[in-house]
């Protein structure tokens, strides 16, 4: 009985979190344009979307900014926990504290500081100022993921590999990175989500003429969203929950990038 | 070790990067918040959160980040608990079940809160269906609260889970075998080991919701102003970069005690892992 | 050895993370012709910016904006630098004293003749000499009301304050419009700096807030069309296209008197494609392509040889299109009423907005 409560428990609060995501499913399908009104199922929002300019264009610079954003933040991110872990104790605090910052700190304030940054050196306003802030959010996620992952790792590994030989690189790469790898996966994970969902700080270091799917998204709202967002918010999310249950029914996965998943 | 003083070497991007990109624009929103137009010092900008128009809408932010940050937690606990208890193989699965959603947009989803809570909307169609009471909640704060539950619950949830399902079950046992009964187990083992997850589940729901501006304009219909549409609009419509400059400080004030809070009782880090 | 190569590691990072922006901003640097538009939203068929592209071989990159607010501190930050902005009238003259504009090389915009003049003599209220714009669009502010769910005839701001409604209004979300229609109400000038008719028209706006739906600019329209609202402030040039989609609507200028507007193309001071932007207004003045956007906008078009060429006969004389303004009373258009003028509307309509 209470078995039974408990699930009705969970499977209403998924209904609760999912209820929006089957709306704008259904709302993709929908013929016609505006969203009080059910004009009949159709698939043309979908090949529309595909000869779209325009939305190829965002969505391009969407996962180029994701991406590049998550790929810097981990290679920053990861030696910079590496080093974190040698420090002194007073040292790494600070380092830590700082490295907290944008992560509990108001997105619009962070948002704000970059952009008051931006201005007063005259950056051109574009595609690197939106990359440069991701990259500064998206670190802290990476260093988080990272340096637990750190302090399990056996020192002697590093130091015996030394000692029989290996260049310190080579031994990064064939003892600390393997131990320490499931760490940056999850934390790049965590970066690449971070930056896709990201409007607020984005909202304030973008410039003319480019978009991410978050402001053109915001900038349809008010003016009344084409349903081909519809359309390609279906695509993307379809396509992550295909591959998350390939990967989740796959026997044969990468099994310590699955333990590690449930870090992010 | 020998190479001790270049591994740490290695952390000089970070902390060229953190320097430029996190510590220098803080200090600029310090310099525009503390000075007027002509760069002259001055507190008149903080001070202006007294004005009763800001004053109210960092009144109004709280108090909605406080009713939406209690309810989250009454939500998850449950549920975090529920999701341990369920000792699933695939435990990380459930994490992503939570953060999948994220993979639509925020504002997307946000919207769709709108399409569904509207006056003719699809929950009332459905209501007036059953012929039942409609809902009208669309552009006051209730839907606002309830925007925020539903973004930022995620960040409640995983925080929670990451901590009760760490519980040694040994403990529990033990406590059992002692002779506690199941409300003793949950009011005196694990609800003060859970504590790190239920601050930071906290401050990840509590900060951001003080602060957005989105939910409030979207489904608040731009009649409620929160204080994050205050600082919003002096940057983007009013150009006031001194006075939203200053109402961050203030705004930092409460984000500070937050962190320092968190700091107290998180000091492993582990609430953090989300 | 090993101290070396760690050496060069931590420079290699150092200078990869320094380098990676000065990289990324070389890439985005092309060749190509381009002009940045910054435009109200929905406000030109896209099939337009497509042919000018064709036929200009110019590149357009087109971002919109929501109020000419919105759109004022990104010019005046130079955050974005944009070639041709489309503001409307007081948002000219700010920009002008401000100085913001650049004024216009009309060699290059020799359709400017197929403007009426009497858009360009009104022109001359902001901006004196007609140095600095090019008119687009033009019209008036009225409200727009769903016959099925409004009873009576409708001809007066009042009716914003009837309780009856309350719950089915939608207001329009900008400072200027929202004020003009309290102190048109009060029968005071829309351009007041009076603080006492100012004060007055802020406790009607308060007094109104309980009965309005939201406050939104472009989103009245679809609004409308779904039936969400009874009564929604609009601008005259949506009329049309909102009662092609659903004919149980209907628009009125108040009695009480309006807003005329002109939204015009300036080209801004920074802008870096000066000429490829005098291009672009040159291509929106030729009456083909001002028809093409007429028929897709449907605001009235100051372009009189476009006007000449739209085939329906009651839109080409439409009272909504293309209204007889000598019929009206009480017509104002915008002005800029300096720095302070604006810190003062802007507070008043924080206060309604906070209430």
């Amino acid at each position: 009985m209470t078995k039974i409560l408990k699930r009705i428990y969970a499977g209403l609060i998924l209904l609760f979190l999912y209820l929006p995501m089957f709306t704008l499913i259904v709302l993709s399908f929908n013929a016609s344009k505006s969203r009080a009104k059910w004009g009949g199922f159709t698939f043309n929002w979908y090949q529309k979307l595909f000869h779209d300019r325009v939305m190829m264009q965002v969505l391009l610079t969407t996962l180029m900014i994701a991406l590049i954003s998550s790929v810097v933040a981990c290679i920053i991110g990861t030696i910079a926990a590496l080093a974190m872990d040698r420090m002194k104790v007073f040292t790494r605090n600070t380092l830590m504290g700082v490295t907290n910052i944008p992560m509990l700190n108001a997105d619009i304030v962070t948002g704000i500081s970059l952009m008051l940054l931006f201005l007063f050196f005259r950056f051109k306003f574009g595609f690197t100022t939106i990359l440069l802030s991701h990259i500064t959010f998206n670190i802290p996620y990476v260093i988080l993921s990272v340096m637990p992952r750190i302090k399990k790792m056996n020192p002697s590994n590093y130091e015996a590999a030394l000692d029989l030989g290996a260049t310190p690189i080579y031994a990064f790469f064939k003892v600390v990175l393997p131990d320490i790898w499931p760490g940056v996966l999850s934390g790049f994970l965590m970066a690449f989500t971070m930056s896709l969902d990201d409007f607020i700080i984005t909202h304030f270091t973008k410039g003319a003429g480019v978009d991410t799917l978050s402001t053109k998204i915001y900038a349809q709202v008010k003016k009344g969203i084409s349903p081909e967002m519809y359309a390609l918010s279906t695509l993307i999310f379809i396509s992550v929950l295909v591959l998350l249950i390939l990967i989740n029914t796959l026997p044969s996965g990468n099994k310590d990038g699955k333990k590690e998943a449930k870090k992010a | 070790m020998k190479s001790n003083k270049y591994i740490k070497l290695l952390s000089a991007p970070y902390i060229i990067w953190a320097v430029a990109f996190i510590i220098i624009p803080l200090v600029m929103v310090f310099y525009y918040g503390l000075t007027d137009k002509d760069g002259a010092f001055t507190f008149a900008n903080v001070l202006n959160i007294s004005r009763p128009e800001h004053f109210k809408s960092l009144y109004l932010a709280l108090i909605l980040a406080l009713i939406s940050t209690v309810i989250c937690m009454l939500l998850a606990y449950p549920l975090a608990l529920i999701l341990s208890g369920m000792k699933t193989k695939n435990d990380h699965l459930i994490v992503f079940i939570f953060i999948l959603p994220m993979w639509m947009n925020f504002l997307l989803r946000t919207m769709a809160w709108q399409t569904l809570l509207e006056n003719d909307g699809v929950i009332n169609n459905v209501l007036s269906f059953l012929h039942l009471p409609t809902l009208h909640i669309i552009n006051t704060p209730a839907a606002i609260v309830f925007g925020m539950i539903y973004n930022f619950l995620p960040f409640m949830i995983l925080p929670l889970y990451n901590v009760i399902s760490k519980i040694d079950v040994n403990v529990l046992n033990a406590a059992r075998d002692l002779g506690a009964n199941p409300v003793q187990t949950l009011t005196r083992i694990i609800l003060p080991l859970s504590v790190p997850g239920i601050i930071s589940g906290i401050t990840m729901v509590f900060v951001p919701s003080l602060t957005t501006f989105v939910v409030s304009e979207m489904l608040g219909g731009s009649k409620i102003l929160l204080i994050g549409n205050v600082i919003e609009q002096e940057f983007t419509q009013n150009s006031n970069w001194n006075l939203g400059s200053g109402l961050s400080i203030v705004l930092m004030v409460f984000i500070i005690i937050s962190m320092v809070v968190t700091s107290i009782y998180d000091k492993e880090g582990e609430g953090n892992a989300l | 050895m090993k101290k070396s190569l760690l050496r060069t590691l931590t420079a290699v990072m150092t200078a990869t993370v320094l380098t990676v922006p000065v990289l990324l901003t070389g890439c985005t640097k092309k060749n190509e012709q381009v002009v940045y538009v910054y435009n109200w939203g929905e406000y030109i068929d896209p099939e337009v910016l497509d042919s000018f592209t064709a036929e200009t071989g110019i590149k357009v990159i087109y971002d919109e904006f929501e109020t000419n607010e919105v759109m004022y501190p990104k010019v005046e930050a130079g955050a974005a630098t944009y070639d041709v902005i489309c503001p409307s009238d007081y948002m000219i003259q700010k920009m002008i004293e401000n100085d913001l504009l650049a004024e216009l090389n009309y060699a290059n915009i020799p359709n400017i003749k197929y403007i009426g003049k009497q858009y360009l003599d009104s022109s001359e209220e902001f901006d004196p000499g007609n140095k600095y714009s090019v008119p687009y669009c033009w019209g008036t502010v009225g409200i727009l009301y769903n016959k099925t769910m409004v009873d009576e005839p409708i001809d007066s701001w009042s009716v914003l304050w009837d309780e009856k409604y309350k719950g089915e209004i939608l207001m329009q979300n900008s400072v200027r419009d929202a004020f003009m229609v309290a102190l048109k109400l009060d029968g005071h000038s829309m351009n007041t700096l009076d603080d006492a008719e100012l004060e007055q028209a802020k406790e009607k706006l308060i007094e109104q807030k309980p009965l309005v739906q939201a406050y939104v600019v472009d989103q009245v329209r679809d609004k409308m069309i779904g039936n969400e609202a009874a009564i929604g402030v609009i601008y005259s040039g949506e009329a049309i296209y909102t009662q092609r989609e659903n004919p149980d609507l209907e628009y009125v200028i108040p009695k009480e008197g309006t807003n005329v507007w002109i939204d015009s193309w300036v080209i801004p001071k920074n802008a870096q494609n000066k000429e490829n932007a005098e291009a672009f207004i040159n291509y929106m003045c030729k009456p083909e392509i001002a028809l093409k956007n007429f028929d897709f906008i449907t605001y009235s078009t100051p372009n009189e040889a476009a006007r000449e060429l739209i085939e329906e006969e009651d839109i080409r004389n439409s009272e909504i299109a293309f209204p007889d303004l000598t019929k009206y009373s009480n017509l104002e258009t915008y002005h800029y009423l300096g720095a302070e003028g604006d810190t003062k509307y802007a507070d008043l309509w924080k206060t309604v907005k906070s209430e």
